[in-house]
């Protein structure tokens, strides 16, 4: 089986994380209860006459595998893999109003066909012209850890040598209000800074692009080697970290050797706690969160995969990440956790190259 | 590496049955469950065809012993249904005995209550409960917890009408390495206004029964279904003496990369589906006994799956048809109900007809199977395509 390596990265977020010389450096402080994303100038990716009728979500995906690609050094990929949570949601909020206000009359399919879920990924291949295997996960909090899988299964195999995986989801309006109807998104404004000691409930939404191209063949802009990744539709919080450990120890590793926890809490009260517990038993090692710089969706932990790529790269981890402080300075091995609710939970193993 | 990958058990609910066994005797007695729409209002009505289930949500509720607060979108319910029933033809009484994975797949998941309840949302608090339900991957879960999956491999593709040929392809990708020991894969759609409205702006709804292949095809029908199948490696067919009811052997899946709704004119990506299909099963072009087409009968797909039939086939064209006269277009749970027709098709060494049609396509001079035809059947091909490019090719076997 071969290894499967990280080859490049590409982020777009509420953070300045679009230029991949930089690392976090300035924050974007907000306060607010939906943090959208810094959008790049999409014209110098895409013809504007497309990039008009292109939804948000369309964009930033088509953006952030461009920027990868072209990191990566190659000409094209040999598969495509989208995860999304609720795909270009505005769309669909656009064509069920539409529906509903003008009584079935008078629409138009544009927003229909973006509403598809797979209209990413099938614009991705369309912009590279890409025939290979193209496939759409949309499995909540797991969208892109299924990506992962997917692609991992794939490299290993040696069947593709190069795919390019990716989370993307974008902010609508009305879902957005319904969601705080339910305390899904925070009643309250709440600060950057202070959104992960919240103790209210729900979390500050977010959206955003991270594409990655994942190769089995390691070359000099590499950022690190995928070592394993499970997903679980159900833990409970007693689970979390016995699960943890025998994950680790599943790669002849032991907790111990893990440097630094990247973690998906988000100051949701409700249910931080799947966090803390796992925290707990990890006192010893280097914390980390993320979810106060790009906002809680439901691909929003392909924000922590990048962050993770990142401090392997780099060998610095941003103060603004730090949830404890330990005196570890090398990064050899990240562990991610993360879940949505008390559903979906998901272990990533990353090692430096 | 397991070898082959063993389907043991099936599960459906169509308009044209609700379980397997009705679903066979409708296809084999030429029986389509096309009408009118009746549980959706639709200023429509009158204009389309659909394949509509006939319990109503309450009745799925209730068949499923679901209390009245639930918040089960008719997307869970159907899948939830047709899961069930698949885990019970695999003779599954202890789920977690192995490790046990879940892939479904929904275009429409929780739209049909979004639509309802879009703007009573903000202030009907009674109808909140399905705000959560929306996002594609909830009758998922849904599906896991009425099966007893837990702590496990569970997800969910979209690739709209292709969806559910991708879930079994990844099922059996995952059974082939290892990862897992069995695999309940398929797809479940729902009809909503939200669908109805969107392929009438696109003009390929047809207002009477759809005619797959035909030269006059107006449109497709759009159908609501739900089918699961049961994956299981060779480790748990020989520890338990399971019953196989077919392999599957084949999987292909491309990207046509021409437009965002309609297909390549020689149908690229349907072409390297079927190549890549054939690659996997170690199978030339002459070993496919029966190709189940995608054959959603409008006037783009038709053409170019015919063509790329011809590009993959030759002069030798296998007998081909399309069920979807029978069922409507089921969208992303299509390639899992048929598949499920494609192992009973195996099974039952038949050959479904092409219903409705009239009149051969000017374009090429292959035929649909028009009348139910016996012959010994060793392998089936499946398509499924999808807008976005997506084109997947299944290929079901009796022998492993």
């Amino acid at each position: 089986m071969k290894n499967v390596y990280i080859n490049s990265i590409a982020s777009i977020s509420a953070q300045q994380t679009l230029d991949n010389t930089s690392f976090l450096d300035a924050i974007e402080d907000y306060e607010a209860n939906v943090l959208s994303v810094i959008n790049p100038n999409y014209k110098e990716y895409i013809p504007p006459a497309a990039a008009r009728r292109m939804a948000k979500g369309i964009k930033m995906g088509v953006v952030a595998s461009k920027i990868a690609i072209q990191e990566s050094g190659l000409d094209n990929i040999d598969a495509i893999i989208t995860g999304t949570g609720m795909g270009c949601v505005r769309d669909s909020e656009k064509f069920v109003s539409a529906i509903i206000d003008n009584d079935e009359q008078y629409l138009t399919p544009t927003s229909f066909i973006q509403s598809t879920h797979n209209t990413v990924g099938g614009q991705i291949a369309l912009e590279l012209q890409c025939k290979g295997y193209n496939f759409t996960y949309v499995h909540a909090s797991t969208s892109f850890e299924s990506t992962l899988i997917d692609a991992k299964l794939q490299l290993e195999l040696d069947e593709e040598k190069n795919i390019l995986i990716g989370g993307v989801d974008e902010l609508g309006d009305h879902t957005t209000e319904i969601q705080k109807l339910v305390h899904l998104v925070k009643a309250e404004a709440v600060k950057t800074s202070e959104v992960l000691d919240s103790k209210t409930k729900g979390a500050v939404f977010g959206e955003g692009a991270n594409f990655f191209v994942l190769s089995n063949e390691k070359q000099a802009s590499t950022y690190a080697e995928v070592v394993a990744i499970k997903t679980y539709n159900t833990l409970a919080e007693t689970e979390v970290l016995q699960e943890a450990i025998h994950f680790v120890n599943g790669s002849n590793l032991n907790i111990e050797d893990v440097d630094v926890l990247i973690l998906g809490n988000n100051g949701d009260v409700d249910f931080d706690a799947f966090y803390t517990t796992l925290a707990e038993g990890f006192k010893n090692t280097q914390q980390a969160s993320y979810k106060h710089l790009c906002g809680e969706f439901n691909t929003a932990s392909s924000f922590g995969f990048w962050l993770a790529s990142k401090v392997l790269k780099t060998q610095t981890l941003p103060e603004v990440v730090k949830a404890n402080h330990t005196d570890t300075t090398s990064f050899k091995t990240i562990l991610l956790y993360n879940q949505y609710r008390g559903e979906n939970h998901s272990f990533t193993l990353l090692k430096q190259c | 590496m397991s070898k082959g990958v063993a389907i043991t058990g099936m599960g459906i609910i169509s308009a044209i049955g609700n379980n397997v066994a009705e679903n066979y005797q409708s296809l084999i007695q030429g029986k389509k469950g096309i009408s009118r729409v009746s549980k959706i209002k639709t200023n429509h009505v009158n204009d389309i065809m659909v394949g509509e289930i006939d319990f109503t949500n309450e009745a799925l509720e209730q068949q499923l012993g679901l209390t009245s607060d639930n918040n089960y979108s008719r997307t869970a319910l159907l899948g939830a249904i047709a899961a069930k029933q698949a885990i019970q033809d695999a003779g599954i009484t202890d789920i977690n005995a192995y490790k046990t994975g879940l892939i479904s797949s929904t275009s429409v998941g929780g739209m049909d209550m979004t639509e309802r309840y879009y703007y009573d949302y903000l202030e009907d608090k009674s109808t909140q409960k399905y705000i959560e339900g929306h996002h594609a991957g909830d009758s998922t879960q849904k599906i896991a917890e009425q099966l007893g999956i837990e702590k496990s491999l569970v997800t969910t593709i979209s690739t709209a009408c292709s969806s559910a040929a991708n879930s079994i392809m990844l099922g059996a990708r995952l059974i082939k390495s290892g990862q897992l020991d069995r695999v309940v894969v398929g797809g479940t759609d729902c009809l909503s206004k939200f669908t109805i409205n969107g392929f009438k702006t696109l003009m390929i709804l047809s207002d009477t029964y759809s005619t797959p292949f035909d030269e006059n095809r107006k449109g497709l029908n759009l159908g609501e279904a739900a089918a699961f199948l049961v994956l299981e490696s060779d480790k748990v067919v020989e520890a338990e003496n399971k019953k196989v009811l077919a392999y599957v052997k084949g999987y292909g899946n491309a990207n046509d990369a021409y437009h965002q709704t309609a297909s390549s004119e020689n149908g690229d990506g349907a072409t390297l589906a079927m190549q890549k299909a054939l690659d996997i099963a170690s199978y030339n072009p002459e070993d496919i006994d029966y190709v189940n087409a995608h054959g959603t009968a409008t006037g783009n797909n038709d053409l170019s799956e015919g063509r790329a039939i011809i590009r993959v086939f030759g002069e030798n064209v296998p007998d081909f048809s399309s069920t979807k006269a029978y069922t409507g277009h089921t969208l992303a749970a299509a390639g899992a109900i048929e598949a499920v027709y494609s192992v009973l098709a195996l099974q039952n060494n038949i050959i479904y007809p092409n219903l409705n049609f009239k009149t051969q396509m000017k374009e090429f001079n292959i035929t649909p199977q028009l009348a139910l035809k016996e012959k010994p059947l060793q392998t089936v091909m499946s398509n499924s395509f999808g807008f976005g490019g997506n084109c997947s090719t299944l290929i079901f076997s009796k022998e492993q």
